[in-house]
């Protein structure tokens, strides 16, 4: 669209600049304020400079929930992206159906986020839960609150569960906005189910990816409800992801310095990841 | 071709059963007494109840909760909507000093991890004298929402041709009148669907939720939290609240049903 030059377009912002900044300027100067002091007490506080930085940069225990942290973005990344593009193809174009789909896909999406792990508690425990029931049935052993590898499956699992809809229906509307012509002249060219896939439906979802991807980033990055509920960042710290741990730090041990110089690097990693895939998009864009 | 269409149904049904097998689950449990829960796993309700349900309709403590909740959200959208319009019909219509800049710092705010705003949050709020008030966390909300509201609107209001403004404008309206008489029921469905998002994350929201309430402003999921944490789990009852919780979701979407899926396509990067 051609858009007029007017800087008094500037009052029309107004508005939305004055309330996110009072509730994003004045919250993050806080943290930045506390970063660099050690706070014992009201007008009690020192200035310490980096020193929390380094401390936190330090910590094991962070950076061990950081790497979980990323295998577990990387590993949602890897199975929701496709399984999602699958969903996406496989639903009706329209009619009834569709809207059927539509509405039952939404489901998980809109529960609340603490109700999630409460049914995924119910559902996989072995003893009330169809699931957790079901694969000791099968004759696996399987308990979600003894074993780290089962805990941290059925988080992913979860997450899967929780989250591939969010993909789907992005691709959904990707695939909406592709003209019937494109089809019917792959269909004269006798072009192949993967050919059309691959030339047309692919490139053609190339944006809402793009969005999706930044979006499960950035919310699998932050997770921190449901892993909560389920398990309580168990057995061990097997579950406990960065949130849990900035947390923990921050409400339970009150520990303020260390845990302001945590939350401003965990913002600058997420900031970072997203701009570099950004970036990495828009010069995939310029080379073509 | 036609056997093509018959596997895709096949694949998606079953990814559909697979989606609400858990949901089943919980709306199973739910009627079920306690004493069954336990006793062992039943496909559906041996003794059918409705006990849980009635607990929590006639316990204000359940109940308010969902009062609580729906408050904060209703307010939320109306904050975010009020604001929200008129930023995205700027960004869509006019170039101005900073704008590009401005769009993206508004993005970034979605990128901040909650857990970061907790503690800072909860200390403007007390220092205010707004903690444990619905409006604490309808304006905790719009930090993720207010973004997400002005991206998905711009998409929307791009696709309308300005010549409806320029002719408004001929015809002797003046802005505001314009702008709410003929330029909002133009992209209703794009309001609709962006209040359908509002709705969405700030209902499933609990974290920032949490922290700014204690009692008088308490949502129902911080409630379902506390009681898992009383004297031996009361599963039935908390399959019913998880029910419940569901319910107005699905109310929703069932409305926007036509234009989600247009909602995502509009917004650019």
């Amino acid at each position: 669209m051609r858009k007029v030059p007017d800087n008094r377009a500037w009052w029309l912002v107004l508005p939305v600049l004055l309330l996110v900044a009072l509730s994003a300027l004045v919250p993050l100067m806080t943290v930045v304020n506390y970063s660099v002091q050690d706070i014992f007490g009201p007008g009690n506080a020192y200035f310490v400079g980096t020193e929390w930085f380094r401390d936190v940069l330090r910590d094991e225990r962070l950076q061990e929930s950081l790497l979980r942290q990323f295998g577990f973005s990387a590993a949602v990344l890897a199975i929701e992206i496709p399984l999602g593009i699958g969903v996406a193809l496989m639903m009706p174009r329209s009619g009834v159906k569709a809207s059927l789909c539509l509405i039952l896909l939404a489901i998980p999406l809109l529960i609340p986020w603490n109700v999630v792990g409460t049914i995924w508690q119910i559902f996989a425990r072995g003893d009330i839960g169809l699931f957790g029931w079901g694969l000791n049935e099968l004759g696996l052993d399987y308990n979600y609150t003894g074993n780290p590898m089962d805990a941290w499956l059925t988080v992913l699992l979860m997450d899967v569960w929780h989250w591939t809809p969010l993909v789907a229906l992005l691709c959904y509307s990707g695939l909406r906005a592709i003209p019937d012509a494109f089809y019917q002249a792959a269909e004269i060219d006798r072009a192949s189910r993967w050919a059309v896939f691959r030339y047309i439906q692919l490139p053609r979802l190339r944006n809402v990816l793009v969005i999706a991807v930044l979006l499960r980033f950035m919310d699998s990055f932050m997770i921190y409800t449901e892993p909560f509920v389920l398990t309580g960042g168990g057995p061990g710290s097997s579950t406990t992801f960065l949130s849990q741990t900035l947390t923990t730090l921050a409400v339970g041990q009150f520990d303020l310095g260390r845990a302001a110089a945590f939350s401003l690097v965990y913002f600058l990693i997420v900031l970072l990841v997203s701009w570099l895939f950004f970036t990495a998009i828009t010069h995939m864009d310029r080379d073509r | 071709m036609r056997k093509e269409s018959r596997s895709r149904g096949i694949g998606i049904t079953i990814f559909i059963v697979l989606l609400l097998t858990p949901i089943y689950w919980l709306v199973n449990m739910s009627f079920k007494t306690n004493r069954e829960i336990l006793s062992g796993l039943t496909l559906w309700p041996r003794e059918f109840t409705l006990d849980n349900y009635v607990v929590i309709f006639t316990d204000p403590s359940w109940y308010s909760g969902y009062i609580n909740s729906m408050i904060y959200v209703l307010m939320n959208m109306a904050i975010t909507l009020t604001v929200a319009l008129p930023a995205a019909y700027a960004f869509s219509r006019y170039r101005f000093l900073g704008d590009k800049h401005l769009f993206f710092w508004l993005l970034s705010n979605r990128m901040a991890p909650p857990a970061v705003f907790l503690l800072p949050f909860f200390q403007l709020y007390s220092s205010i004298g707004l903690f444990d008030t619905h409006i604490a966390v309808a304006l905790a909300h719009c930090l993720f929402n207010v973004p997400l509201a002005v991206w998905i609107l711009e998409g929307f209001m791009s696709g309308v041709p300005r010549e409806y403004d320029e002719m408004a404008y001929i015809d002797g309206y003046s802005f505001p009148r314009f702008f709410v008489k003929i330029f909002m029921p133009m992209i209703g469905s794009g309001i609709g669907v962006t209040a359908f998002f509002i709705f969405m994350f700030s209902w499933v929201e609990l974290l920032l939720a949490r922290t700014l309430t204690s009692v008088d402003a308490q949502p129902i999921a911080a409630i379902m939290t506390r009681t898992i944490g009383a004297s031996g789990i009361d599963w039935g009852v908390l399959a019913a609240a998880g029910v419940l919780t569901i319910l107005p979701g699905v109310l929703v979407v069932w409305f926007v049903r036509n234009h989600v899926a247009r909602g995502f396509a509009l917004g650019r990067v």
